[in-house]
């Protein structure tokens, strides 16, 4: 019989009694790409703790075999000796340090005294070959996007003679050409005999690229089936156990008048020679839905910034706001005029970690609840707390919670309810559901159309075109700082929205 | 679920338990006199000046900033207070005034640096550290200033009578004993868990022992010190404002995370300058019972001091890299150095032997926080 590169057979793993994993068995032969899918919390990063050797050898139940042989890893040191390469959704690249330093960090040729330079250049070029990176082994990382930045990685993952590449979410925060790069790169490994695990939310690209398809609910080992006669309702039915009868809740609701108005917003870093926005003007009616669409870079955070009072770096634009003009200098000013910001980098802009989850949620408006001198009426304080968590069905174990323990897709909830604290008009999303399971989505999308209903107005960034069609009422596409197009979303399709946002010449506005 | 709780309560334990094997062991070695009333007199008189300047070190920290500056800010605020009471003769409640309101100046300073021209705190304070000494020895001419009034040595040197002292401790302990129930209440109406009454009653009436023991020894030598009642009533008042105020919220929120803070809406400028401005007052009143105790400004006065309230942090369970720390763990970690430092004293442990020592349970303490954070 022949034998598997991976067999992981019945892994167990609990913490403090709770069980994350529960029997979970993947097999993989050289040269094939398996996906795990999984809402967030569902165990997928906890198996590949296991699998990388982060959880050592004895912490867990059941066995693992690499190339025959049973694997006893103290730590990611010894996986990595075997070839199993695990690369992070958030890339571990020292961002002042060149490619090749990072591609040969802690891998150094040469003697202690003296590095062989030459060898290493020589090994990196080939390297960024063979993932088609067209760059300088001399260029820092910080001046790579994160697209190439994933590549290098990939280079470095090489460079150790990788066996097995895990790719933790590698496209969350890539645009759709530098998916398409990254997806042929791992097909073209698969054909040199690399196996690969993939894990990620984008389901179409699970199936574009894997031949096994593995399912996890809850650390329960759903299913493994193999990828050709899948389609995405059946990943998500597997994945939420119950049939979404759509994926986009849209709900009819009604559009007034204009209540913000942006006329010439221009947005620069000092001594840039481009500006990051260029003279965008829109309108937002109350109650209605904007989507904002574009590539990375386009602008589109940028502009929701100068918005927000955020931006860093000089901004201008005419503001005005039910016919009052504006002027956000701070996020301060912004929230006291109504305008509220879910930011695009959850753990960085988002949340305070090591606070609770309901002082999170009441970090925007402690003035509410506080006397002259500050005391702060904490009765008034949970009530509040609770209502929010109830109302958008927060699920934390309890409101003391430190935050960091929620998944993403709670942690989103806890923050939007800290933005509806501040009885916003306007409430600006920027890629409210990235990194969210399908079932927290859901229940967000749900919320926005809840949100509209009473009044308010929402602008979204989004990156998910599918998304951005399916929850907006009008969509304004981006491209390098300027406004390029205007869409209803009626008889909108992704493919008008992506030549909209690439192609230099076509007009709509 | 319980991790953050249960780690910072292991904290506790691991600090009581630190104390307590402190406590026996000196007590065994000096056959009880390291116990006695006179001793424990002066051994928390002692703690007064590095606990009150832990006071103030631990919002800084916090906030996940540093202040290097305290020291000599103590010396030279002392330096002020002897020169105002001695060469001025100001009456006394005006000293203190001039004092504190010196030392609230000179933290706004340090904190406009660091808040609003984003200068890193390490430097600001480093500057201050030179530059503060510098003024006392320019003022002073290097000299000491001496010798204060009787009135100034009230606020080091005195005790509460102890009609007063027995009612404010008797008053405290029946506070102890009112917030847990209320808070157990408020906790019970919103559903969230509350820990089992037995566990929580207890905790307090060990406090409140505690508490009564200390006053019982106290009362048998001289009373409280003054300097131990200021300290206390300013332990009372900076865990209320660390606890139960907007403003101590935010600045745990600013050490936890800054950009997230700033998002929120928080004007996070001002609230680190606000902490450095907090930070100045406490060391005008330490730099206030230092004096008072010398009955002398002197030069040298507070040198190195920066060092142990830092070190008091923490070892009270204050992270470095912000967001986590409390009052009374600062208050321990002080007390826990002044009792190294006494008991030593008192076996005629040679001074550079009491610094190795100091050195490596301060390591010690950290090292034990890292481990049980990453166990975790």
């Amino acid at each position: 019989m022949k034998q598997p590169l991976l067999d992981m057979r019945g892994i167990v793993k609990s913490f403090s009694g709770v069980r994350a994993l529960n029997g979970v068995s993947i097999q993989l032969d050289p040269g094939e790409a398996l996906s795990i899918c999984g809402e967030n919390g569902s165990g997928k990063s906890t198996l590949m703790k296991v699998l990388s050797g982060v959880w050592p050898f004895g912490s867990y139940e059941g066995e693992i075999y690499f190339e025959g042989n049973l694997v006893k890893a103290s730590s990611i040191r010894d996986t990595e000796a075997l070839g199993i390469v695990i690369i992070h959704q958030e890339l571990a690249l020292v961002k002042e340090m060149t490619v090749l330093e990072n591609i040969f960090l802690g891998n150094e040729l040469g003697s202690f005294a003296r590095l062989n330079d030459e060898e290493m250049h020589r090994r990196t070029s080939k390297l960024l070959a063979r993932v088609k990176l067209d760059v300088l082994p001399d260029t820092p990382i910080r001046d790579l996007g994160v697209g190439q930045q994933q590549l290098v990685e990939i280079a470095k993952a090489l460079n150790k003679n990788v066996k097995l590449l895990i790719l933790d979410e590698p496209t969350s925060s890539l645009t759709t050409t530098e998916i398409e790069i990254l997806l042929n790169i791992v097909s073209e490994l698969k054909q040199q005999g690399i196996a690969c695990i993939y894990i990620s939310h984008k389901l179409e690209e699970v199936l574009a690229l894997s031949n096994w398809v593995t399912v996890i609910r809850d650390g329960d080992h759903i299913d493994t089936k193999s990828a050709e006669n899948l389609t995405q309702n059946d990943i998500i039915s597997m994945m939420v156990g119950r049939e979404l009868d759509e994926l986009f809740p849209r709900e009819e609701h009604d559009i007034g008048n204009v209540v913000l108005k942006v006329n010439h917003a221009t947005a620069s870093q000092p001594g840039a020679t481009r500006a990051q926005v260029e003279d965008v003007s829109f309108e937002l009616r109350q109650g209605e839905i904007l989507g904002i669409a574009g590539l990375i870079g386009s602008g589109r955070t940028e502009l929701m910034q100068c918005l927000y009072g955020s931006y860093d770096g000089n901004y201008e634009a005419e503001i005005e706001l039910q016919g009052q003009p504006l002027t956000v200098r701070s996020q301060r000013t912004a929230l006291e005029s109504g305008i509220a910001m879910v930011p695009e980098d959850r753990k960085r802009h988002g949340i305070v970690p090591i606070m609770s989850v309901g002082r999170n949620i009441t970090l925007s408006v402690l003035n509410q609840y506080s006397s002259w001198f500050g005391a702060i009426n904490e009765d008034k304080e949970s009530q509040d707390i609770d209502h929010y968590i109830a109302q958008l069905k927060v699920k934390t174990a309890s409101s003391e919670l430190s935050i960091k323990n929620l998944s993403g897709g709670n942690q989103q909830k806890a923050i939007i309810a800290k933005c509806l604290l501040t009885h916003p008009k306007i409430l600006i999303l920027d890629e409210p559901t990235r990194g969210i399971d399908v079932g927290a989505k859901y229940e967000i999308y749900k919320l926005m159309f809840a949100l509209v209903k009473q009044g308010m107005s929402i602008i979204m960034v989004s990156s998910e075109l599918s998304e951005v069609i399916g929850i907006s009422d009008r969509v304004l596409v981006m491209h390098e700082g300027r406004l390029k197009g205007q869409f209803d979303h009626q008889g909108l399709t992704q493919e008008m929205i992506m030549n909209c946002a690439i192609k230099e010449d076509t007009a709509n506005v | 679920m319980f991790k953050t709780i249960k780690t910072s309560q292991l904290q506790l334990f691991a600090m009581l338990a630190a104390m307590l094997l402190i406590i026996v062991f000196f007590s065994f070695a000096t056959d009880g006199a390291f116990v006695s009333p006179r001793n424990i007199s002066n051994l928390i008189r002692q703690t007064a000046i590095v606990g009150v300047l832990a006071i103030g070190m631990v919002f800084v920290i916090i906030s996940a900033e540093i202040d290097l500056s305290v020291g000599s800010m103590m010396g030279l605020l002392g330096g002020i207070a002897a020169i105002l009471d001695v060469w001025f003769h100001f009456p006394i409640l005006l000293t203190v005034l001039v004092t504190v309101v010196t030392g609230l100046i000179l933290g706004l300073f340090n904190g406009w640096w660091v808040a609003y021209q984003k200068v890193p705190s390490f430097i600001v304070t480093l500057a201050g550290m030179l530059a503060f000494r510098g003024i006392l020895v320019g003022l002073t001419d290097g000299a000491t200033v001496a010798p204060t009034s009787s009135s100034l040595a009230i606020v080091g040197q005195s005790y509460i009578p102890s009609g007063w002292g027995i009612s404010i401790v008797a008053l405290l302990c029946l506070g102890l004993v009112a917030r847990v129930y209320t808070r157990r209440q408020a906790r019970q109406k919103h559903g969230v868990e509350n820990q089992t009454a037995k566990f929580e009653y207890a905790k307090a009436t060990i406090a409140v022992s505690v508490l009564m023991g200390l006053l019982f020894i106290l009362e048998s030598y001289r009373g409280i010190p003054t300097p131990i009642m200021i300290m206390g009533g300013l332990i009372l008042v900076a865990t209320y404002v660390a606890k139960r105020t907007s403003f101590g919220r935010r600045v745990y929120a600013i050490g936890g995370n800054i950009e997230a803070t700033r998002m929120s809406g928080v004007n996070v400028e001002r609230t680190k300058m606000l902490v450095f401005g907090f930070n100045g007052m406490m060391v005008a009143v330490a730099a206030l019972i230092l004096t008072s105790r010398l009955g002398a400004g002197s030069p040298a006065a507070g040198n190195m001091a920066e060092l142990d309230a830092i070190a008091a942090c923490v070892i009270g369970g204050t992270s470095l890299a912000g967001g986590v720390g409390a009052v009374f763990g600062a208050i321990m970690g002080a007390l826990i150095m002044a009792s190294l430092d006494n008991g030593m004293s008192m076996l005629d442990v040679p001074t550079f032997w009491q610094l190795i020592v100091k050195g490596m349970i301060l390591l010690l303490a950290v090292w034990l926080d890292v481990k049980t954070k990453r166990a975790q």
